[in-house]
């Protein structure tokens, strides 16, 4: 009946509350960019696109009640592959 | 060994959360070509972030973080409260914020074109190398993103009329929630794409 | 085991090439047939005819390397020779071979399950495949020309030829997305479908290399994907990732193009060391040596594996910090293979070792996949690499590893599973025969490349200084013995189809869970609510060392009583 096994019925609120948060992030974000913070700038903004894409994918997408390990890790996965290859990348193309 | 419905539904979602990552991976080579770009050209990158609207991209932002909450209240509505109508509402609601997202997209590209910023166009051809080079990668990853928005409204346009028909109940919703997952995913590449070319201070 | 020659007989009624009414299965119930074996046929037939138009394609241009004057074809022509026989032998023979083939018909089965998680995706990942082969095949006639920047498509050439490289880039793509689904379709699988009590640590060692492989399938194919479509977003568009003119970098376009094409290669390595791995324990009747470290280095050398491409482009114009770092991620990455390769070995000692063809094409993998894998050290290193690179010295090397390890793990597993699939048995005696003019030959011709690469002849040339005359010579002759014993393996084992005396239920005495079902394997494999059960691992065999006597075409007793036969079904076949 329920789409996982052992869940307990989320209140549509809090579909609510995560996305209360997703703009407030949005706003965050781009009130730093228009700050001139200087070269941590990409880093900052960032670390806050990777924080709305984990309640995106922790809630909307429902991964923090999933089950299955192997569900759970495989954007991780897909993550540190991109950044393994970005950064083998940077290798060459920074000591050039 | 009977495959049960709740069975199909697992491995469907398995299935689907692959073809995510497999998604996901093909933006990742662009986004390997930004960083690249980017790392090399960084003065240009901004100068190219500039001529972007960023009230266009926060409003953006802000219509597909929307369409996610929608999105996600449709299967919400089927799975813990079986109520299918609330379902066809969000869904349609979703496809609607989808359409704003290209109008805003369109508007966006044509004051671009207006002003010369376009691949071959001769005004970006005399532009510095940097600049060049962020545009062309602009144009592709927004496009390759808008392509996306397309096929999820589609989509999700059939998933709409599965539920009106009543194929897709309480008991059998695996479209609904696989059809969710690939909005939601279209959702994440843009909160990525839209730091890295609106906001490069 | 008494149970053994029962089911056997109830499972002769109807095998998979018949249908549920009796009759015989016709095209188009292949066609439109979503059970796992047919659709593994399908590939079959598409791979082996593909295969012999890219070998006829070698062929010709062992012909025309003749002589350093040959006017057999033109400069251009022999351009798009080589593009298509590496076009089509990579993407349409060696990346998807076994996992499509030898995947979709025995990996169900290997893991007591009834068919795959999507049986309707993989019937269509079969006809994206066809699609995608027939696009780029028809750059052969169509247009403009046969597309001739290499298998590689390195810009700026492809972005400016004149040839056909959007049919040939669009035909590859739609083969990338065929093979990504594969891949999403085994990984899902292999978790979801698994008999009770079949545990990932009692999997057979050929489903874990199907299995590393369905990985890299999914998570490396992408990046082919948007690669080659950045080749036709620049073609027609400008945008200037790779367009030196507008800031682009072409040394990026190889990054992006090895991330996958090196992956890649292990997605062509990995399914044929799980056969090998198969294989050695079931002709020496001995468990494996090393079961989970054989299982570990499948992983190993997928996730080491991606991670050293940029050893293609040492002498790109890339950093040289890059080079050092990657010539070391390589070196690392042979080890894992060597592991597997002293693990294969050591379970021959005090084993009761049988050679029949399948174990010889086993071997055979073992000595040439051997010689590849030292040969890429020779490439590994920075600096001998500078003097090899692009020279024939690379083409022996990866004839050596692709053809002499998947294509004679290709040709094991063929061999091995030939009287499973058809019910028949071929001659032993011919397919030895047939064996040892194919590797004289293949030794002949690809020893020799190293030779003229060592010697500095370069690759990809239609022409060549004539000190370099006489060993090209000898490899030419040197590939029309190896084409002849390809064509003798080949009549051998059509005629064994047609004509072969009927095969017993398990003639070599293997342990897995194939040698359980009659041969040929029905459409169903088991019942559904009757799924086998699982007690013990896949190479555990009844000690005794006996191998079964040959096939004589009867029902089975005799050789269920000699061998070790699987005793790892615990439940009931149907009419039990």
């Amino acid at each position: 009946m329920t789409h996982s096994e052992s869940h307990t019925r989320t209140h549509h609120l809090r579909y609510v509350g995560i996305w209360a948060a997703l703009i407030a992030l949005t706003i965050l974000t781009v009130t730093t960019a228009s700050l001139n913070v200087g070269r941590i700038g990409i880093i900052i903004v960032l670390a806050i696109a990777a924080a709305k894409s984990t309640l995106v994918l922790l809630w909307f997408m429902h991964l923090s009640t999933e089950k299955r390990l192997i569900l759970k890790l495989l954007v991780p996965i897909a993550l540190c592959v991109l950044a393994i290859f970005i950064g083998l990348t940077y290798t060459d193309v920074l000591y050039r | 060994m009977e495959m049960t419905v709740r069975d199909r539904k697992v491995f469907s979602r398995v299935g689907m959360w692959l073809f995510i990552l497999s998604e996901i991976l093909i933006f990742g080579g662009l986004f390997l070509l930004y960083s690249m770009y980017r790392a090399k050209h960084p003065a240009d990158f901004h100068a190219g972030s500039m001529e972007l609207s960023r009230f266009d991209g926060t409003l953006n932002t802000i219509v597909l973080l929307t369409s996610s909450l929608t999105a996600a209240l449709a299967v919400y509505s089927m799975q813990e409260l079986d109520k299918w109508k609330h379902t066809a509402w969000y869904l349609a609601a979703t496809i609607a914020c989808g359409f704003t997202f290209l109008v805003v997209k369109t508007f966006e590209w044509g004051a671009k074109f207006e002003h010369g910023l376009y691949p071959r166009a001769a005004v970006l051809d005399a532009r510095p190398h940097g600049e060049i080079l962020y545009f062309g990668l602009y144009f592709t990853m927004t496009g390759l993103h808008a392509f996306h928005v397309i096929i999820g409204m589609v989509v999700l346009a059939f998933v709409l009329n599965f539920v009106v028909r009543r194929k897709i109940t309480h008991e059998r919703n695996a479209i609904l929630e696989n059809g969710v997952l690939y909005w939601h995913l279209v959702d994440v590449i843009w909160i990525f794409l839209f730091p890295l070319f609106y906001l490069i201070s | 085991m008494a149970s053994h020659a029962e089911s056997a007989g109830h499972h002769a009624e109807h095998p998979w090439y018949m249908n549920a009414d009796g009759t015989r299965a016709r095209l188009k119930d292949f066609l439109t047939s979503t059970n796992h074996k047919r659709v593994g046929i399908l590939y079959g037939s598409a791979i082996l005819t593909f295969f012999t138009v890219a070998v006829i394609l070698g062929v010709l241009m062992r012909i025309q390397m003749l002589s350093p004057d040959s006017k057999f074809m033109t400069g251009q022509t022999y351009n798009a020779m080589f593009t298509l026989h590496g076009i089509i032998m990579i993407f349409m023979v060696v990346i998807p071979g076994i996992p499509t083939v030898f995947g979709n018909f025995f990996m169900p089965i290997l893991i007591g399950g009834n068919d795959v998680s999507f049986p309707r995706l993989n019937l269509f990942s079969w006809y994206l495949y066809m699609l995608g082969a027939l696009v780029a095949l028809s750059s052969l006639v169509f247009g403009s020309g046969p597309v001739d920047t290499g298998w590689t498509f390195y810009v700026p050439y492809s972005l400016s030829s004149t040839v056909n490289a959007p049919l040939a880039v669009t035909g590859v793509f739609l083969l990338g997305m065929s093979s990504m689904v594969t891949g999403l379709n085994f990984v899902t699988t292999v978790h979801q479908h698994r008999a009770p009590g079949m545990t990932f640590g009692r999997l057979p060692l050929s489903v874990w290399g199907i299995y590393s492989t369905a990985w890299i399938q999914v998570l490396a194919t992408p990046i082919i994907g948007i690669t080659l479509l950045l080749i036709m977003v620049e073609r027609i568009f400008g945008i200037g990732v790779f367009d030196a003119s507008k800031g682009g970098d072409p040394i990026l376009y190889q990054h992006l193009f090895w991330i996958y094409s090196h992956p890649a290669v292990y997605i062509m390595i990995l399914p044929a060391m799980g056969i090998i791995s198969d294989l050695f324990p079931v002709f020496s009747q001995k468990n494996i040596w090393g079961y989970k470290t054989i299982a570990f280095s499948s992983l190993a050398i997928a996730s080491v594996g991606s991670l050293v491409w940029a050893h293609h482009m040492y002498v790109s114009g890339q950093s040289d910090t890059a080079s050092i770092l990657f010539s070391f991620l390589t070196f690392l990455v042979a080890v894992p293979s060597a592991i597997k390769i002293f693990n294969w070995v050591a379970t021959m000692y005090k084993g009761s070792v049988k050679v029949d063809p399948p174990f010889l094409y086993a071997l055979g993998f073992v000595a040439l996949f051997s010689i590849g894998g030292l040969t890429g050290l020779v490439l590994g290193a920075l600096s001998t690499d500078v003097h090899t690179h692009d020279t024939y010295f690379v083409v022996g090397h990866f004839h050596y590893v692709i053809f002499g390890g998947m294509g004679f793990g290709l040709f094991a597993a063929i061999h091995y599973w030939f009287p499973k699939m058809f019910g028949r048995t071929y001659n032993h005696k011919f397919a030895t025969v047939a064996f040892i003019v194919l590797f004289v030959g293949f030794n002949v011709f690809y020893m020799t490349l190293l030779i003229l690469g060592w010697a500095g002849m370069p690759r990809r040339y239609y022409s060549y200084l004539p000190k370099y005359t006489d060993l090209q010579v000898i490899a030419t002759v040197g590939s029309w013995i190896m084409v002849s014993g390809l064509a003798m393996m080949a009549g051998n084992l059509v005629y064994g189809a047609l004509r072969g005396k009927k095969a017993t239920q398990n003639p070599w005495g293997g342990a897995t869970l194939e040698w359980t079902l009659s041969s040929p394997p029905p459409l169903e494999n088991w019942e559904e609510d009757h799924p086998p059960t699982i007690t013990q691992g896949p190479y555990v065999f009844n000690g005794n060392g006996k191998h079964p006597a040959p096939g004589n075409g009867s029902s089975g007793e005799g050789a269920a009583a000699a061998t070790g036969s699987p005793a790892r079904r615990g439940s009931q076949k149907k009419g039990h």
